[in-house]
């Protein structure tokens, strides 16, 4: 059973939440370490994270780019907002595919949950022309769409 | 596949359908099959014409079809309008989920040191 859900709010908005078990002020770490992103923020197997620059402070730059192995990648830009450790966290990101994307706004917050966190990342939901650049990187190799699944919706 | 033939209004139309939460139950219901608009109509506490109405916002959005059969004009999802919304939701899904697996073990390794230190006296 997992642990993530993943919903469209009204019109415009992707709401994620994840538990994990660990302290919120881990949770925080490990999403503004560039030493600790590199070892996760990886995507799907097969992937890898090859540069990962991450100034977390305000106006501070993010930039990460990935790797499948097989010569193919993209790369994201974005900046920080607003960083409230170990609670919150407000940045603006692009992905380059190669063109920029249009800039999504993504809000995470840590919060206790008994022993460990709950954490939820509200980011907006990306126009059709950004969700099929983001299925031709190859991210989606392997999936198989089930029209009656339908993720968060259902 | 990747489609390209959906155009931009289209989309904004399919999630100003899901938007409601009256649509997204009858999405729910039709993922279990094709039924009648009464059928559809039963579990809400609406009229006929109002639950046809719903129903017009979410074939002009492409999530579902109708076919003229009789009076009775059963409905079905429509696969491709559904799927252009469901698979990117998939993707993200996965590769979130792999990327918080590994989160959970780096967590993990981490964790046993601050561990430590709150027990010593």
């Amino acid at each position: 059973m997992s642990k993530l859900t993943l919903k469209i709010e009204g019109e415009r908005y992707v709401v994620v939440t994840r538990r994990f078990a660990a302290p919120p002020a881990l949770v925080y770490r490990a999403h503004v370490d560039p030493v600790v992103i590199q070892k996760w923020m990886l995507g799907p197997a097969g992937w890898s994270m090859p540069v990962c620059i991450c100034e977390a402070k305000p106006k501070g730059r993010i930039r990460y780019e990935w790797s499948n192995g097989q010569g193919g990648g993209f790369f994201l830009t974005g900046e920080f907002l607003e960083l409230v450790p170990p609670r919150r966290i407000v940045h603006v990101e692009r992905m380059h595919l190669p063109d920029a994307t249009p800039d999504n706004r993504i809000e995470t917050r840590f919060e206790p949950d008994g022993e460990g966190t709950l954490m939820t990342m509200r980011m907006t939901l990306p126009d059709l022309e950004t969700r099929t650049r983001m299925l031709s990187t190859g991210m989606e190799h392997g999936m198989e769409a089930s029209y009656v699944r339908l993720e968060g919706i259902l | 596949m990747v489609k390209h033939d959906m155009p931009a209004d289209r989309l904004s139309a399919t999630f100003a359908a899901l938007a409601d939460p009256t649509r997204r139950a009858i999405l729910a219901r039709l993922a279990l099959g094709q039924t009648s608009v009464s059928e559809l109509a039963k579990p809400f506490e609406m009229s006929l014409p109002a639950v046809s109405k719903h129903l017009k916002v979410l074939e002009g959005a492409g999530l579902i079809a109708r076919r003229i059969d009789g009076s009775s004009r059963p409905c079905r999802l429509a696969k491709e309008g559904v799927e252009a919304v469901d698979q990117w939701l998939a993707m993200m899904r996965k590769a979130l989920d792999a990327n918080f697996e590994r989160l959970d073990v780096l967590l993990a390794e981490m964790q046993p040191q601050s561990a430590k230190r709150r027990r010593r006296p």
